[in-house]
């Protein structure tokens, strides 16, 4: 009864931090003027529970050793990390307004010279599974105890180059390795599914001895269940294939390709943001 | 400010669209790469390839080793950016591809360093037989892509994401190769090559009012570098200055620093203005600034060299 209780508190917090995540979120796109909205509120819960449950970080301490890493391969979605960042303290939550200016740490696309926290550069999709791979070998190298998060795009699955990492990791076996396919639907400028379909995507990983788990992306009880079982996965590396909804939130982005990459303006801004902090709108 | 040149580069190929052999083919960049018009109008010739530019590339090697004209189509760090693809399966056989590269330079504005192309005319100049245009303005674009669809052989044409100054007017005829000289003077030769040219006839005009005399070159077609507009450049003036969004090593900067090093018999100095690091967010009229690609920078530079010089 006590553990059903402490979990219900735990998935209670980290919806309600989704929630914040996802207002800082469109706030930060929102005063930019441009970024991509869309594949940052579907990833939000999945940031929430990476950020505020499964990652151990010190962010006091950006480069502690023993830290996990989480590559953002998807780089363009970098604002809802950023949002994760300053609210866990990596740097102040002022500084969130300065993204996409000029002169500022944070840059439109993530950049690890730039802000410490920042694990690798990522922006042109399809390269980061291949760093996070990397950096698992190099922790299974060294018999070192953190693990290593790639969350990338559905879209992104039609790069041949996560396919050779997903060949490669499959075969090494890297059970210190944890994919996340935020699989939401839409890509820039449709869905998937009419683009280039990628499904069946769980057969796909499985073929590769990946350990697969297909969850509700926006259900925190099934993303904790997820995260939790991939760091138990020996021998082969774990996806979670977290079924999500572009733009998801602000009713009228939802599954629509035309807030992928574009800052809601005047009323429109408005309207959202009062709908993701849960105000009647007019 | 006048159009984006990949907004001339939409309304092109959708009319040069009517040769059949034309196939446009993009990554998921339909909307970015203004390949839009074209698709609605031919569906059957339109090839969405999904974010896989290695593979979009290599499908164009096969549509044009069987004589089709194939447009691959995508932002250009993302196409330039495959380049060993480019360098055997369309370079070395000599597949007649068209290699469309939008959101090239600092120009591309507050998405920052990993979506712009800052090295792509340096890569593509290294292959022996590549043409590289680089328009100027809306009209010259428009006159290039009705240039390349009979064009033999490999070519690559890059463009803008941000709107530019328009410096050629309606009657503008495009000769591939031959830059194109848009103001003469004595003292001090700009010679630039996309976005920029319009800040280079900006910076002149200020320059003018100071009492220099100032020339302003558009090179547009990078390869073939016309060697005789640039070596009359060095011959004729006190300075030469090169103007690109792009890394100062290997594109236009080079190709000139090239064409002079092999010998004219002048000793007006090379000065060129362009890219010395990775790109970065901001707008792209503040980024312009930063890197003294504005007219304002332009002007600064050339007095600077000027003075330097006397
Ligand atoms: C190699 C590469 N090609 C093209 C792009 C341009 N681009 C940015 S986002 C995007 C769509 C991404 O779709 P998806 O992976 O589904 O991400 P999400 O829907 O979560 O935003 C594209 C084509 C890119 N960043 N990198």
């Amino acid at each position: 009864m006590a553990v059903d209780t402490e979990r219900e508190a735990l998935i209670e917090r980290l919806t309600g931090t989704a929630r914040e995540l996802r207002i800082l979120d469109l706030e930060m796109i929102i005063e930019a003027g441009s970024g991509h909205p869309g594949g940052t509120l579907s990833a939000a819960d999945m940031i929430a529970a990476l950020y505020f449950h499964t990652l151990r970080l010190r962010p006091e301490e950006p480069r502690w050793p023993d830290r996990d890493r989480f590559v953002l391969s998807k780089g363009h979605c970098i604002p809802i990390v950023y949002a994760a960042m300053a609210m866990g303290g990596f740097f102040p939550k002022e500084e969130l307004k300065s993204l996409r200016d000029l002169g500022s740490p944070l840059q439109g696309h993530p950049d690890r010279t730039r802000l410490p926290g920042i694990e690798a550069s990522t922006g042109s999709l399809g390269q980061g599974l291949s760093v996070a791979v990397g950096m698992a070998v190099a922790g299974a190298l060294d018999g070192a105890a953190w693990r290593v998060y790639c969350m990338m795009g559905d879209g992104e699955q039609q790069a041949g180059q996560i396919w050779e990492a997903a060949m490669f990791a499959g075969r090494r076996g890297l059970d210190n390795l944890c994919g996340i396919l935020d699989a939401n639907q839409v890509q820039q400028t449709g869905k998937v599914a009419e683009r280039l379909d990628i499904e069946p995507v769980v057969a796909k990983w499985r073929s590769f001895n990946w350990h697969v788990r297909e969850i509700d992306g926006h259900d925190m009880a099934q993303i904790l269940d997820a995260l939790d079982e991939a760091a138990l996965v020996t021998g082969r590396p774990s996806l979670i294939v977290s079924r999500t909804v572009k733009g998801k939130g602000v009713s009228w982005m939802e599954l629509d390709p035309a807030w992928h990459g574009k800052a809601p303006e005047g009323e429109m801004a408005e309207r959202a943001l009062a709908e993701l902090r849960g105000e009647r709108s007019g | 400010m006048g159009a984006a040149t990949r907004d001339a580069f939409g309304e092109a190929i959708a009319r040069v669209g009517e040769d059949p052999r034309v196939i446009v083919l993009t990554g998921d960049l339909r909307d970015s790469t203004r390949t839009e018009a074209f698709a609605e109008r031919y569906p059957d010739r339109f090839l969405e390839c999904g974010i896989a530019e290695s593979n979009m590339i290599g499908i164009a090697s096969g549509l044009a080793l069987e004589g089709k004209v194939p447009w691959a189509c995508s932002f250009s760090c993302f196409v330039t950016g495959r380049f060993e693809t480019v360098r055997l399966s369309v370079a070395y056989q000599e597949a007649n591809v068209r290699i469309v590269g939008t959101h090239s330079g600092v120009g591309v504005g507050e998405d920052g360093y990993s979506q712009m192309s800052l090295e792509d005319i340096a890569m593509i100049r290294a292959l022996p037989n590549v043409s590289v245009i680089n328009p100027a303005d809306a009209v010259e674009t428009e006159r290039a892509v009705e240039y390349l669809l009979d064009h033999r052989g490999p070519a690559f044409l890059r463009l803008t994401r941000q709107g530019v100054e328009d410096v050629n007017d309606d009657g503008y005829r495009f000769e591939f190769g031959k830059a194109v000289t848009l103001l003469e003077g004595s003292d001090v030769a700009l010679v630039a090559t996309g976005a920029p040219v319009g800040e280079a006839v900006k910076a002149a005009e200020a320059l003018e009012d100071d009492g220099v005399s100032t020339t302003v070159l558009n090179v547009h077609t990078i390869t073939p570098i016309d060697e005789p507009a640039v070596r009359m450049a060095a011959a004729r003036h006190r300075a030469v200055i090169t103007i690109e969004d792009h890394s100062v090593h290997g594109g236009l900067g080079g190709a000139v620093a090239e064409v002079l090093a092999a010998g004219n018999g002048s000793a007006a100095p090379l000065h060129r203005i362009g890219m010395r690091s990775f790109g970065e967010s901001g707008s792209p009229a503040e980024l312009y600034a930063k890197f003294g690609l504005d007219a304002v920078g332009i002007a600064r530079t050339a007095r600077e060299v000027l003075k330097a010089r006397s």
